[in-house]
């Protein structure tokens, strides 16, 4: 259990939030403005945060809430994009890692709401299957399904089934990721 | 990861997975939006406010 004051240990997770926030608008001034929400709505409800617990899902839970709860009062069925996701990374393409990088990037941006949201949780905040359902209000197998279609639909656009293409992708883009202060 | 019986399909989930991993790993890296770091500015400080008046 973190020993931390809940308000010092809600700063330490930040910049998580902020990632999973522009990875769900794609938009900066869209998850800024999430995150403000998220934060003060977190801050103003410490009390209701059960020590001990998961800080990082109760916050993600709740700016994700905040997200889909603006969205629908807005009825907004196309989402204002601005790259904010793909254009954070890449400067200018330098290699084939960077450039591989963007093309999986740009693929990424195409998935649904909810299958990114779905492979950002578990693929890439390491979240189960169980805690990114109920974080998600959905069942354990719903959460599941998306993660599949998810990587099936980056799999199809990324054309991941050729041997040769993911050969190639491989040996270049493992020397992206295999960055040593790249979480394992 | 659910790692299925299908090799090919565990070498492409896992290639998903650790490019998620690196592009999360560099949005956390940027930098704070200045209106956060004003935000928590001006809750710590309402905090200390009400310590004080308690």
């Amino acid at each position: 259990m973190s020993e931390l004051d809940p308000k010092d240990e809600l700063v330490t997770h930040l910049p998580a939030l902020r990632a999973f926030a522009l990875s769900l608008t794609r938009n900066r001034a869209t998850a800024d403005d999430m995150m403000q929400d998220a934060v003060l709505k977190a801050w103003t409800n410490m009390d209701k945060f059960q020590p001990g617990t998961n800080m990082r899902a109760w916050l993600f839970t709740i700016l994700r809430n905040n997200f889909y709860s603006s969205r629908r009062k807005l009825n907004r069925e196309v989402a204002d994009v601005d790259n904010a996701f793909s254009d954070t990374l890449s400067v200018k393409p330098d290699h084939d890692g960077r450039l591989q990088m963007m093309d999986f990037k740009v693929a990424f941006e195409q998935l649904a709401d909810e299958h990114r949201e779905a492979l950002i949780l578990v693929g890439a905040s390491g979240f189960s299957y169980d805690d990114a359902a109920e974080m998600c209000g959905v069942a354990t197998g719903t959460m599941k399904s998306r993660v599949n279609r998810a990587r099936a639909k980056l799999t199809t656009i990324l054309q991941l089934n050729d041997d040769e293409v993911l050969e190639l992708t491989d040996s270049a883009t493992m020397a992206v990721v295999g960055s040593p202060n790249l979480p394992s | 990861m659910a790692r299925t019986e299908d090799p090919k399909q565990d070498k492409i989930d896992r290639y998903i997975d650790q490019n998620l991993k690196k592009v999360f790993s560099d949005l956390e890296g940027d930098d704070m939006p200045t209106e956060i770091i004003d935000l928590l500015l001006v809750l710590r400080a309402q905090d200390e406010e009400l310590k004080t008046e308690k």
